[in-house]
């Protein structure tokens, strides 16, 4: 299963047309719509949740951007200032994912982003700060 | 005196490391060495052993001079950015203790408590060359007769800062699991519910004390690794308690001596010497610390080669026991075991976490070595050693 929170938005003229349905429709996609806000403009500004197989999402979001939708991921990513940290491993405590581990060969600690479920609970467990918060960097289609 | 086989003096080593022949080699590297070749032949090659640590030592802190200002004042309250300091000495002196909460901070009242600034991180933006600000009150005398100054401070312009940690390098210190059913938030870290994980906090076969268990040669004068530069042992630490059970080659099973240090906080480095948040907890100061060991004779030889296997720990309960001052230990450990990454209690395979940083620890033995193999650190012999 993949899930990503992203920002849709729709041109003036779009946001009557029913489009994102078609997520669920034409591409087995479900969403969740956590905001949607019409500006001032008449530009339409979604925010949603999608979940689905990953070669379904990025057949998804190739259609909405053919609609004339600009697509933007919202998603969070957590990353380590190496500046900052001490490899102390406090962090190791409380990651559910293993994502933060103790590498057994040094005892250094290794952070493997591609486990990180963004829960963002070693960013106040870091007596260092060394974990952050921040937009995802990587576009994803 | 000479029921030894080695027999050497701090002046002969230190005339060694003058002359550049000096042979050092950190306290891992120590234990294949003794093991191949024998306390008496490792003696005979050996000159020095060293050691290090990071991880949070609470007990730190920093007596600051800030310097007259006109008029003057004699400081009775003052706050380095914010986070009170001692004021209680003479007119411009203060302690900045490296627990010591911001004064706007919410603490645990929204519980676990953040802690994102204090004392630890006063000490480190000092060292890193950052301007502090600096206030304080007075009740006004006719020899000081200002009420109140307000300044910016950088330790470059401070007429004196020195490190003055009453208590630091743990000789040993327990590990740490939850029994109760809910997470709590300790000194020791984050401990889940019901022995989620078991946090330790020593560098073990890497520690200064577990390399020289009865002080033979750490005491008053003993020269160190003190936050990025040279330090000194001063007195044995607050609560050293050296008469706790030992193994059989006198490793104390439990924490025992400690370490009173003091250097020039000018010479340190925010790399040493870093604030910690401790979530739940407060603030506190991760030091950077190494003290060689001269191998004065085959017995230190042995002491040094003293390996993880060898070195034990008690776990405990610190959602009941420890806060409430029941002294129980829930099984004995080694830092082998607790290295490896899990650790059996009760039948159950419990993850460990450390708390103390290994791969600092390395780096401070490395660089400690270096100075000395550069001949730009000599060994201080002590005055006297620290109580048995
Ligand atoms: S808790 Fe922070 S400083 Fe310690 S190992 Fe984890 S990321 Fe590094
Ligand atoms: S955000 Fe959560 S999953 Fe990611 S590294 Fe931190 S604790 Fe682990």
């Amino acid at each position: 299963m993949y899930s990503k929170i992203l920002i849709l938005r729709f041109p003036n003229t779009g946001v009557s047309k029913p489009t994102v349905c078609y997520l669920s429709k034409d591409y087995d996609l479900t969403f969740t719509i956590l905001k949607a806000t019409i500006l001032p403009r008449k530009e339409g500004i979604l925010v949603i949740e999608v979940t689905g197989a990953k070669k379904d999402f990025k057949r998804g979001m190739a259609f909405l951007r053919d609609q004339g939708i600009q697509v933007q991921n919202a998603s969070q990513e957590v990353n380590r200032d190496t500046e900052k940290c001490v490899h102390c491993g406090a962090c190791t405590a409380v990651c559910p994912t293993g994502a933060l581990s103790v590498k057994r060969s040094d005892l250094s600690i290794d952070f493997n982003i591609q486990k990180c479920s963004v829960c963002e609970l070693c960013v106040t467990a870091c007596p260092t700060r060394a974990m952050k918060i921040q937009p995802t960097s990587e576009a994803f289609f | 005196m000479s029921t030894y086989k080695v027999n050497k003096t701090y002046q002969e080593i230190n005339a060694k490391i003058r002359s550049g022949k000096v042979v050092v080699v950190t306290a891992e590297e120590i234990i294949g060495i003794v093991k191949k070749e024998g306390p008496v032949e490792a003696a005979r090659k050996v000159d020095v052993v060293t050691t290090g640590t990071f991880a949070p030592m609470c007990s730190s802190g920093a007596f600051i001079n800030f310097g007259h200002s006109t008029p003057t004042i004699k400081a009775s309250k003052v706050w380095l950015n914010n986070v009170p300091a001692y004021g209680g000495l003479a007119a411009v002196d203060c302690y900045i203790g490296a627990t010591e909460t911001c004064e706007d901070d919410p603490l645990n009242k929204v519980w676990p408590g953040e802690f994102n600034y204090g004392g630890g991180h006063v000490i480190q933006d000092l060292v890193a060359g950052k301007k502090v600000h600096l206030k304080a009150t007075a009740y006004g005398t006719s020899c000081y007769p200002s009420r109140i100054i307000e300044k910016k401070i950088t330790l470059k312009e401070l007429p004196s800062a020195t490190l003055c940690n009453p208590r630091n390098g743990y000789q040993n210190y327990n590990c740490a699991v939850n029994l109760t059913r809910k997470t709590i938030y300790t000194y020791m870290g984050a401990l889940k519910p019901k022995a989620g994980n078991a946090n330790y906090c020593s560098s073990g076969e890497l520690s200064p004390l577990f390399n020289d268990p009865y002080y033979k040669t750490i005491g008053l004068g003993t020269r160190i690794f003190l936050g990025g530069a040279e330090g000194y042992v001063t007195w044995q630490g607050t609560q050293h308690n050296p008469s706790v059970p030992r193994t059989e080659k006198g490793i104390p099973m439990k924490p025992a001596g400690t370490l009173w240090v003091m250097g020039d906080l000018k010479k340190m480095s925010h790399k040493w010497l870093v604030g910690m948040s401790i979530q739940g907890y407060g603030i506190s100061l991760a030091v950077g610390l190494g003290v060689p060991i001269p191998i004065l004779n085959e017995e230190m030889a042995s002491y040094t080669a003293i390996s993880d296997d060898e070195i034990f720990t008690q776990i405990v309960d610190y959602g009941n026991d420890y806060p409430n001052g029941i002294s129980n230990s829930l099984g004995t450990v080694s830092y082998a075991e607790l290295k490896s990454g899990s650790i059996e209690l009760d039948g159950k395979n419990v993850l460990t976490v450390p708390l103390s940083s290994m791969v600092k620890a390395r780096e401070i033995a490395e660089i400690l070595k270096d100075w000395i193999q550069k001949g730009e650190f000599f060994l201080g012999e002590p005055q006297f050693t620290l109580p048995v």
